[in-house]
């Protein structure tokens, strides 16, 4: 299978940014590795189904605006469960909150006023109380619209929220925001892959985002 | 039956950024010890690592774990050229501080601290976070490392400049970039999964 990577970034066999990748061989091969462990061929679904994988995958990518990535994702998600990929897009394309002049969205859009838009732009949260607290920084808390709940089901929804606060605001995360993912029905296997599989998101649209800004630096 | 999470009412957490040794609790139940299998110790890779919860915890899904560590291996402890070891820990402290990751700041600033004998460079990274004054090259790895964990991403060209400018050659760059992109893995996995507790009495 062609690395996901190498793919996403255009690295062509032989080309400079190959030589590179080429002197960290097995962080290459074990994030492609992580990936299909993930994704494309997980040992287990009963933890995480396909779909429910690949939705999550999508929406952190999303959520990150790491395009090239959200796109990867998007595709197999329209071929797994387009439903879904709706569900997803019609959350992603919500207008901004008005007035906050968030760029690329439209203040003047005529979405439905009570979904406003999950993106955002992170790190922010909260420290334990202490010297650190003067860094502490609000931002969105999203909950998922009802739509989308009724749209995806709560189980995965439940993912979405969690994938939310990881994406954003990882220094918020709490056994609170677990047992949200519990009571939703997830075991705990299935808590563990779904926080490798937001966890590693982000890992691999920052290699894509890196490689992709070395390559265009000649 | 529902699962429940561990709680553990601490006192005091820890609550500043330090380089001295803490401890982690899990908020989930690790596999015990006794039902680890080959398996479980291959995804391990260093079957010391049985001793950890956090890495008994994540054992739940063997291969993504196995493939992780080989991963974490090769990016932090491949020295065919590319970025000095101890630069590769300071971008893992800077992603860390950024995130906001606690545990993690600990581990790496002391990691960094002690293979560049720049505690007090280290120090000053954690009290006042990724725009404490350092030198050329510290300037331009945390930067970069600093850039790459925002979300979205800002890593761009002038942060590939700042490093070459700096002396790094790409191998490194590429280097800085997959050690602060490791550490936006981990951070999430360490913050979202347990706590921090205070370094051991004595």
């Amino acid at each position: 299978m062609p690395d996901l990577i190498d793919t996403l970034v255009g690295i062509e066999p032989g080309s400079r940014l190959d030589a590179l990748r080429a002197k960290r061989p097995v962080a290459r091969a074990d994030a492609q590795a992580t990936y299909d462990g993930l994704v494309t061929a997980p040992a287990d679904l009963t933890r995480a189904s396909a779909v429910e994988r690949v939705a999550i995958a999508y929406w952190v990518a999303a959520l990150s605006r790491a395009a090239v990535l959200a796109e990867h994702y998007a595709g197999l998600l329209a071929g797994l469960d387009p439903a879904v990929r709706a569900a997803l897009d019609a959350v992603l394309g919500a207008p901004a909150r008005a007035g906050t002049g968030a760029p690329g969205a439209s203040v003047a859009s005529t979405g439905p006023s009570d979904v406003l838009t999950p993106t955002t732009t992170g790190p922010y949260g909260s420290y334990p109380p202490g010297p650190l607290s003067a860094e502490d920084e609000d931002g969105l808390h999203w909950v998922a619209p009802d739509a989308l709940r009724t749209s995806v089901g709560d189980r995965l929804t439940a993912a979405l929220e969690h994938a939310h606060l990881l994406t954003y605001r990882p220094r918020d995360a709490s056994p609170d925001a677990l047992q949200a993912l519990l009571d939703a029905g997830w075991s705990l296997d299935g808590v563990v892959t779904v926080s490798q599989l937001v966890a590693f998101t982000h890992f691999q649209l920052r290699v894509v985002a890196g490689l992709t800004v070395l390559k265009e630096v000649r | 039956m529902v699962g429940q999470v561990i709680r553990h009412h601490q006192a005091s957490p820890p609550n500043a950024f330090t380089q001295a040794q803490l401890g982690w609790e899990p908020w989930l139940e690790p596999k015990p010890v006794d039902e680890l299998t080959e398996a479980d110790y291959t995804a391990l890779v260093d079957r010391g690592r049985a001793a950890s919860p956090y890495f008994r915890l994540l054992v739940r899904d063997p291969v993504v774990l196995g493939a992780r560590t080989r991963a974490d291996n090769d990016i932090f402890y491949n020295e065919d050229a590319g970025l000095p070891r101890p630069e590769r820990e300071l971008a893992a402290a800077a992603a860390s501080r950024t995130n906001g990751c606690i545990f993690c700041a600990s581990v790496h600033s002391r990691f960094a601290a002690k293979l560049s004998g720049r505690t007090q460079d280290v120090q000053r990274l954690l009290d006042e976070g990724i725009d404490a004054p350092q030198d050329e090259r510290w300037t331009a790895v945390v930067d970069a490392a600093a850039a790459l964990t925002e979300t979205p991403s800002r890593f761009g060209p002038a942060h590939v400049d700042e490093l070459r400018a700096a002396g790094f050659d790409d191998q490194a760059i590429l280097d800085v970039v997959q050690s602060a992109a490791f550490f936006n893995w981990a951070n999430r996995l360490m913050l979202s999964l347990g706590e921090p507790t205070p370094p051991p009495a004595g």
